[in-house]
């Protein structure tokens, strides 16, 4: 506790005017009751009503999760029917992508910080931004009903023909859930787009600008591009499905894998609309503990626009055993290759910056360095599984789990975590507890690990994905990987309780408390209604510390 | 459902329970390629996280800030660093691709296939058609040293066809053939999966492929042929050809303007709108399905639709039975 008291004081610079006993004017006490929160458009909170729904999404879709990994203890799946298990993963695939991966850091930390670090007051479009909310609840009331009408078991992918014309499920009222929630991520993207284009405070240059903002830029542009195909592929099978029409089922004249191209389309640039945001997260923390500027900061802010050209370029990597030609795979193969490169290129960057930088532990930090790890495993099992001859075996096998796990959990869900403990101070106005949030972090890197790494393992030994039961020479490795899961559960539940415990008990956080640079910190915290008492002019680049 | 854990401890003293495995068996000559691809891409990663390692342990034990010595030189070569980190990868990257490349034409794209064996999938089983009239399921059966071809096809949904000990692995997909070449070199049973997701019990919908020495695979051939016809395929096709109709118009004295089958197989095919086709078993099947899709020259398309009247295996069957004609057969000559 003394430890955790030495380091605030080595990092907290607090101004005396933000002590002041009378609670001040803020966004959060500005207006009060639950109408005042539902008819809102300031972009603060309406990103903590997005905190609040993929939070809730996340709880269930993690449930989902536990059930699963409880079931595969046993080769033969004791705990719930082969029907039952085919729903769970479908809804825990779902519900993380679409309702939590996606719009978690956009629409969380993306809504409350985009307009603060750009100077400005708001979105360019404050009220389509609370539209996009009640979208993403509408599209999430589908999805549930389709979850509590009876489950639907096609797996997030909905291939076809098995979800156009065999699946028994309630695959149109899921399918329509992704297809609105496909609405409210455009809403976001062009909200973005527009806001850091138009809004940006005096002086602040597209080369000044935080490279949080650059990612979400991309991601912003990949949303906007990509999501009306994934609406497409949904809504064509809805089609085949109500009506009977031959589109991908054979059987009705249709081509299956036309079902795959479309869906990847979307799907793999998904996949960059995930990661992407997590990247801007892990620079802003790396700068602020490191205390020094992004080493090759254009290098990296463009490499964050190249991942989002190159991402479009590679769907067919999801389909080498597909049966689709033999030259498109090598095609898909080498432009897999090439999206690789910049990912190399930032967490080298990112690495050099820490040396170059004064690294100072803590919680952020942590996870950032637990993103660096997974993330990189991550990537590098990614060209395994880029290489065709080795992707041919480990294909839909738990490698494929294993490995976008890495990326999504591993790298993602690392950043937002990240992210959500460097600017707690800002939105909520409290201090987290800083040892819990070490062990946290501790807690999850280890368990994730625990949890994945077995599963590359199992992966190469050819375990399919998606088996309710299998082979008794699998169990062991199983076993180990629930056990993984228990302690990532619980790494999960800690950031859970503490930050709730941090609003009532926390401390009350100063304006900048990591003495970072970036315009969201010289406001109050939590900010005001309209963010700042007048329009801030920047005179100097991101990341410009001194010491 | 933890109850069964103590079991599991116990198994592993028991006989007949499978060791704890870290490295799937080599059972094929792919298996040993892609071993090697494997283990050259583990040892790049391996030294790539201890480079990480390392500059990570630098930079979070290096408290002073870093401006002269390293901290100096890395401020000054940014250029040259972010070069180097780009191109090094970029170009073991084409390394790695090529390879990968090679290995992937070979399987897929052989230049010489094998025995053909016809696999057909469903809901949730594995059928087998040995050409020489022998059927099973969930089972295969092959010869050591040869190469095999199955010829893969689904009656319902998308399935894989994934032979763990093989590497090798293809989807088969609904409405065409997929074809998938390899040649075992080591006998003994290898579990053989469905590895794309297909329904309820996708989990349950695996088999033993058996390796056998060609003596053993021959004289099985002949084994337990009770229950069944004892034709080989061609023959249960031809029995087919009648019982369907098929005769009727396409036989040489038939009254219906229906072209001559007998060696149109893997024949070069002129088409009604001037183009041409070969007529490999894919075409052949769609000729029987689709029969509007390709018409032949100088022909109307009167043919009904097959699609729903006949399964997988008695295509499988038909398609045999016109492979096994020559121009000459007086079945169906060409006149």
């Amino acid at each position: 506790m003394d430890n955790s008291a030495n380091s605030q004081h080595h990092l907290v610079n607090d101004p005396p005017e933000n002590v002041a006993e009378e609670p001040q004017e803020n966004y959060l006490n500005e207006g009060k009751g639950l109408m005042s929160w539902l008819t809102t458009t300031d972009h603060k909170r309406i990103g903590i009503l997005y905190l609040l729904t993929i939070t809730f999404f996340f709880c269930i879709a993690a449930f989902a999760a536990a059930i699963m990994r409880a079931d595969l203890t046993t080769p033969q799946g004791d705990l719930v029917i082969s029907e039952t298990y085919n729903k769970l993963f479908t809804v825990h695939g779902v519900l993380m992508i679409w309702f939590f991966l996606v719009p978690s850091i956009p629409t969380v930390l993306g809504n409350f910080l985009v307009p603060l670090m750009l100077g400005a007051k708001d979105v360019a479009f404050p009220r389509l931004n609370l539209a996009s909310w009640y979208v993403f609840v509408a599209a999430g009331v589908f999805t549930l009903y389709a979850m509590v009408a009876g489950g639907v078991d096609t797996g997030w992918t909905f291939y076809t023909p098995y979800s156009s014309t065999y699946s028994n499920g309630h695959v149109i009222s899921m399918a329509m859930g992704i297809f609105i929630a496909g609405f409210s991520s455009i809403f976001t993207g062009v909200n973005f787009i527009a806001t850091i284009h138009k809004m940006r405070a005096p002086g602040l240059t597209w080369m000044r600008l935080p490279l949080f903002i650059w990612s979400l830029y991309a991601t912003s542009i990949v949303i906007v591009l990509a999501t009306p195909v994934l609406a497409i592929s949904m809504f064509l099978v809805m089609v085949e499905r109500l009506f009977g029409v031959g589109i991908f089922d054979p059987a009705l004249g249709g081509d299956p894998l036309l079902f795959q191209h479309l869906f990847w389309f979307y799907s793999h640039p998904a996949v960059y609309i995930m990661i992407l945001p997590g990247f801007g997260a892990i620079s802003e923390i790396i700068a602020t503990f490191s205390r020094h500027r992004v080493y090759g900061y254009s290098v990296v802010a463009f490499s964050s626009l190249s991942i989002a050209v190159l991402g479009f370029l590679v769907w067919g990597h999801h389909m080498f055993v597909s049966s689709q030609s033999v030259y498109a795979g090598l095609v898909f193969s080498l432009l897999s290759f090439l999206v690789a490169v910049p990912s190399a290129i930032k967490v080298f960057n990112w690495s050099v910056t820490m040396i170059l930088g004064r690294v100072q532990f803590t919680t952020p930090l942590l996870y950032a360095v637990g993103f660096l790890g997974l993330f990189t495993i991550g990537g590098l099992t990614g060209l395994f599984l880029a290489t065709l001859a080795v992707d041919v075996h480990v294909h839909d096998t738990y490698f494929v789990v294993a490995h976008f796990h890495y990326i999504m959990v591993g790298g993602m869900v690392m950043g937002y975590l990240g992210g959500l403990h460097l600017w707690w101070p800002k939105i909520t106005g409290r201090m987290y507890h800083e040892w819990w949030g070490r062990i946290g972090a501790t807690l999850i890197f280890i368990g994730f690990n625990l949890t994945f790494f077995p599963q590359f393992i199992l992966g190469y030994l050819g375990m399919p994905r998606r088996y309710h039961t299998y082979p008794p020479e699998f169990q062991f490795l199983n076993v180990v990987s629930t056990a993984g899961a228990t302690i990532l559960g619980l790494g999960y539940l800690l950031p859970f309780i503490y930050l709730i415990v941090s609003l009532k008990k926390g401390k009350k956080a100063p304006d900048n408390p990591w003495r970072a640079t970036g315009l969201e910190w010289t406001t109050s915290s939590p900010p005001p209604k309209h963010n700042f008492e007048q329009t801030p002019t920047v005179n100097e680049e991101a990341y410009a510390y001194k010491d | 459902m933890l109850s069964h854990f103590p079991q599991f401890l116990l198994a592993q003293t028991d006989a007949d329970a499978p060791a704890l495995r870290f490295w799937p068996e080599r059972a094929s000559d792919m298996a040993g390629h892609v071993d090697a691809v494997f283990i050259g891409l583990m040892v790049m990663s391996a030294l790539i996280v201890l480079l990480l390692l390392v500059l990570l342990g630098y930079a979070l034990f290096n408290y002073k800030r870093d401006d002269r010595g390293l901290g100096l030189w890395i401020a000054k070569s940014r250029w040259k660093l972010e070069t180097t980190w780009s191109v090094i990868p970029f170009l073991v990257f084409l390394g790695l691709f090529a390879i990968g490349a090679k290995l992937y034409i070979d399987s897929y794209d052989p230049t010489e296939e094998g025995r053909e064996i016809n696999v057909v999938g469903r809901q949730w089983m594995w059928q087998i058609y040995h050409p020489e009239g022998k059927m099973e399921h969930d089972q295969l059966h092959i010869p050591v040293g040869e190469p095999i071809t199955l010829v893969l096809s689904s009656e319902d949904v998308i399935h894989s066809f994934y032979v763990p000990a093989f590497r090798v692995k293809r989807d088969v997909v609904p409405g065409k053939y997929v074809r998938l070449t390899f040649t075992a070199n080591k006998t003994g049973r290898f579990h053989f999966f469905c590895a794309e997701y297909c329904g309820t019990n996708h989990s349950q919908m695996d088999g033993w492929v058996t390796v056998m020495e060609p003596e053993a695979y021959a004289e099985w051939l002949q084994q337990d042929m009770s229950g069944q016809d004892h034709l080989t395929l061609a023959e249960r096709g031809r029995e087919i050809f009648h019982a369907q109709g098929c005769s009727g118009c396409h036989e040489p004295d038939s009254t219906v303007h229906a072209p001559r089958l007998a060696g149109v197989a893997g024949s070069r095919i002129a088409l009604q709108d001037g183009g041409f086709v070969t007529a490999d078993s894919g075409y052949l099947r769609d000729s029987i399905l689709l029969p509007g899709k390709d018409i032949v020259a100088g022909f109307q398309n009167v043919m009904p639709s097959y699609q729903g009247q006949i399964d997988e295996g008695q295509i499988a069957a038909l398609i045999a039975y016109l492979q096994s004609l020559d121009s000459e057969d007086s079945d169906v000559s060409t006149r």
